[in-house]
């Protein structure tokens, strides 16, 4: 494809888009032939390099269509809302503690991805297949290694130095009731001081000055005083294993390290899943995009486009990901079904314990 | 003129009635209908869930505040803007739209940058917040009323002896009471369903009706308290949309319009102090957190025209897709709210004219749930199809195109129309040449509202949206979304290109306004 014509399909799909509106509004089905297409429905984070769509799409001669928007629970409730006659033919982006709203309600068909094989087994959170593991980043704190180098105080290396004075008003979090690392950052305070244990260590969290936003945008971005170019005044933020790579592929000008750490010690699992929607239109598109997905390809491309790690065995990890991401084989987790038994209750607790 | 034709005329009129009422049925009743009924049938019956009064009461208390304070803070601007002439007016009213389509967490991340650490969160950050977003409504709606307030009549109460006050309470105010009732209704809507202010400035826990019912819809899959609540919100939007026309109609109508070249003056004296100080201010307020975003920016331009691994366009192809979306939803906007306008003109003012207000009051969460639980078979299969995006947006931008233009239709002095047939020209042909130069500005309003709104729109949006085809709002949030400088900046330029669209277009919308008024 020529210069020329990549810059010009916009305009001319804005020519079109503008001649059929005064054409009138009942110009035809906007939905092309069916059937040679597959719909994925995703959150609003998925990414995909354009290169590696196109490679889909000259594999199986299916097009790809993405519709996306919200966050990963957005886009579960949104199948939900649709199950049976579903919006598209695969939904990606279920996480673990998502998992259990979506599995054993007939909303997915269980399918064996090809390539499976070459997952390890401790991403396969799913035994009937209805969801296979595409990604994993764990939710982890992240710290500002500049704040603490030049401050002299020690970065916290656990979870319990978050409520020593020496960590007075330096940490921001998510609130897990509208953020998913919020969330994930909660269940890794319950996996590690246990059911009756996480209520007291958020009041001391509390009382040493934590700071709760909304989401993460906010909380790594504009508070948070590691990220590139932030005005941010508190040096720990949870945010995920991948964060120290990007801060170093998208900085402004390479620095020679990462800028930030995650804290292993507080990483909580976090693995995203792809399914089959049940009703699709295209099924055999739906699986053959899932195989696609558990490919080398898409696996190789996955921690520069949506900053994961890919789940297949041996795939090739960029160079700032190799060096500054940290993957620590036994993370903090809970059982899927205990998540899904609890989150609401325990996110109402945590906010009587934390906001009010 | 005969009796068989004005017969002819309001049969005409009936029949291009029902366009509006069509369109409305099709893609904003049935819709939420359809989830609402879903909601309430699926697990049992219409019950609110606990702490809806607080709930209310909050929501409520906070938007009459916002209200009150943007007209404070509005009406000196709309006074200046819409009574002086001066260099870089048309720049001015361009730039108040600025805020109103930005989205809220870039004017929100710009504000923490500006603000100290103790004013960032809470009660005092949102009514700020809500005052900055829409003091445009109150600017452009009264001060474009102000501008065709025939300065006459007020000459002429102060040659009877008139003092200040009583000129503003008996000759002005009368006036302006329809385009100030109109913006009140519009700024009270707004804040009533407030959503991204109250997330981000409000801090955790703090909800309003609509925040809750995206909370219970979107993350709780909790359907049956959000269609109550969304049930009580429109109740409650219908009431102050009643109490507001009930008032407006009492104000009767706003008098004859005047041509703004007649009334605009230089401002002399005090008033011209007056009007330099509040220009500074607005200025001052209106731009530093645009200078923030460029400040953001800098050094990330050439992104734009880079491939990203974010999107599968370049980031600059999102403005085009905008653009091309965004006027598609002011052409349906136009054509729709413009028809019902018409209609509405016909008959005194009324509570069907605060009704038209009533889609604002819908959450677009659920109205987004209804879309894709409506258009799902044949023959209305299309919530995959891309012309659902213009149409969510038209939802939104239609009733400000009726609540400018119906009240500018109303005030056409009956007289000229009169003269026009007593001289022979044919209604149709009088439609024309009286009335039409002289709404051609509101319509010039109307659409660069319409087109705004249509271009800010992110709400019922992202339903429909395709990762083909981004808009700007889209894109700005999937680099924000993104670790690293480089990507924050992305989002800053995108942003500062979609404010630069926006007083561009406003700046067009007026001149083609102008200038068919001056034709005339």
């Amino acid at each position: 494809m020529t210069l020329s014509d990549k810059r010009l399909s916009p305009l001319a799909v804005a020519l079109v888009l503008l001649a059929a509106a005064c054409g009138g509004s009942s110009g035809g089905g906007g939905t092309a032939a069916t059937g040679s297409q597959v719909v994925l429905v995703t959150h609003d984070s998925f990414a995909i390099p354009k290169q590696v769509k196109a490679a889909f799409e000259r594999q199986t001669g299916y097009r790809l269509r993405i519709l996306q928007g919200g966050d990963a629970g957005e886009a579960l409730n949104r199948a939900l809302l649709t199950k049976g006659n579903p919006q598209g033919d695969v939904i990606f982006g279920i996480d673990n503690n998502l998992l259990s709203r979506a599995v054993g309600a007939g909303l997915l068909d269980p399918y064996t991805a090809k390539g499976l094989d070459r997952v390890d087994a401790r991403y396969e959170l799913d035994p009937t297949h209805e969801l296979t593991p595409i990604d994993h980043a764990d939710v982890c704190l992240n710290v500002d290694r500049r704040w603490f180098a030049s401050h002299g105080v020690a970065a916290p290396t656990t979870l319990e130095d978050l409520v020593k004075p020496a960590y007075h008003k330096l940490l921001v979090v998510e609130n897990p009731a509208t953020s998913t690392p919020g969330l994930a950052f909660m269940l890794a305070t319950i996996a590690r001081f246990g059911e009756s244990g996480w209520q007291g260590y958020w009041k001391q969290l509390r009382e040493n000055g934590v700071l709760v936003v909304d989401g993460w945008e906010e909380a790594y971005t504009a508070r948070f005083s590691g990220a590139g170019g932030s005005k941010g005044t508190r040096p720990i933020v949870v945010s995920y294993a991948t964060s120290p790579p990007a801060e170093v592929i998208y900085a402004k000008k390479r620095p020679t390290t990462a800028p930030t750490a995650s804290v292993a010690a507080s990483c909580f699992r976090q693995v995203e899943l792809a399914g089959v929607l049940r009703g699709a239109t295209n099924a055999d598109g739906a699986r053959a995009l899932i195989d696609f997905m558990l490919g080398e390809r898409f696996q190789a491309a996955l921690p520069e486009s949506m900053f994961v790690l890919p789940v297949r065995n041996r795939t090739p990890l960029p160079d700032a990901f190799r060096r500054y991401a940290v993957s620590p084989a036994h993370p903090l987790e809970l059982p899927a079904a205990a998540i899904g038994r609890n989150r609401d209750r325990w996110i109402d607790e945590w906010a009587r314990v934390t906001l009010h | 003129m005969g009796p068989g034709h004005s017969a002819l005329t309001r049969g005409r009129a009936l029949a291009l009635g029902t366009v509006p009422v069509a369109f409305l049925a099709l893609f904003f009743a049935y819709p939420l209908a359809t989830i609402l009924e879903r909601g309430l049938t699926s697990d049992g019956g219409l019950s609110l869930p606990e702490g809806t009064t607080a709930l209310v009461w909050f929501t409520t208390w906070q938007a009459a505040a916002s209200t009150l304070l943007t007209l404070v803070a509005g009406l000196p601007l709309a006074w200046a803007i819409g009574r002086f002439r001066f260099r870089g007016r048309s720049l001015a009213r361009a730039l108040v739209l600025v805020p109103f389509v930005l989205p809220t967490v870039v004017v929100a991340t710009a504000f923490l940058d500006l603000l100290p650490a103790d004013l960032q969160r809470g009660v005092p950050a949102i009514l700020a917040a809500h005052v900055f977003f829409n003091v445009a409504v109150v600017t452009r709606i009264v001060g474009g009323a102000w501008a065709t307030v025939d300065a006459r009549s007020e000459e002429a109460a102060a040659v009877l002896g008139a003092g200040p006050l009583r000129r503003a309470r008996e000759v002005t105010l009368p006036r302006l009471a329809p385009a100030l009732s109109a913006a009140s209704a519009l700024t009270f809507l707004f804040c009533f369903t407030s959503f991204g202010v109250i997330l981000i400035l409000g801090g955790p826990g703090r909800a309003t009706v609509e925040t809750e019912i995206y909370n219970r819809a979107a993350r709780l899959f909790d359907l049956q308290a959000a269609a109550a609540l969304s049930i009580l919100q429109l109740l409650a939007v219908a009431v102050v949309l009643t109490v507001a026309s009930v008032l407006e109609a009492r104000a009767g109508d706003g008098g004859a319009l005047a041509d703004e070249g007649d009334v605009l003056r230089r401002p002399t004296g005090g008033r011209r102090v007056a009007v330099a100080g509040i220009l500074a201010i607005a200025a001052v307020v209106l731009v530093l957190p645009l200078a923030v975003l460029v400040g953001h920016s800098l050094g990330s331009w050439h992104l734009l025209f880079e491939e990203t691994p974010a999107l599968l366009v370049e980031p600059w192809q999102a403005a085009v897709y905008s653009v091309a979306f965004a006027s598609v939803a002011a052409a349906i906007a136009l054509v729709v709210g413009g028809i019902a306008a018409i209609t509405l003109a016909r008959r005194p003012p009324g509570v069907l004219d605060g009704f038209v207000l009533l889609p604002l009051g819908a959450s677009a969460v659920m109205l987004g749930f209804g879309f894709i639980i409506t258009f799902d078979a044949a023959p209305l299969d299309f919530r995959s199809s891309w012309w659902l995006v213009p149409v969510a947006q038209s939802l939104v931008a239609a009733p400000f195109v009726v609540r400018i233009v119906t009240p500018a239709l109303r005030s056409i002095d009956p007289r000229l129309r009169e003269a026009a047939a007593t001289l022979g020209a044919s209604p149709g042909r009088s439609r024309r040449e009286v009335d039409l130069p002289l709404v051609s500005r509101a319509f010039g309003i109307a659409a660069g509202f319409a087109f705004a709104i249509a271009l800010g729109e992110f709400g019922a949006t992202v339903f429909v949206a395709r990762a083909e085809q981004p808009t700007l709002p889209v894109a700005i949030f999937r680099f924000l979304g993104r670790p690293g400088a480089e990507s924050q900046g992305t989002a800053a330029a995108l942003a500062v290109v979609l404010a630069g669209i926006t007083v561009c277009a406003a700046l067009a919308a007026e001149r083609l306004g102008d200038g068919r008024g001056r034709g005339f």
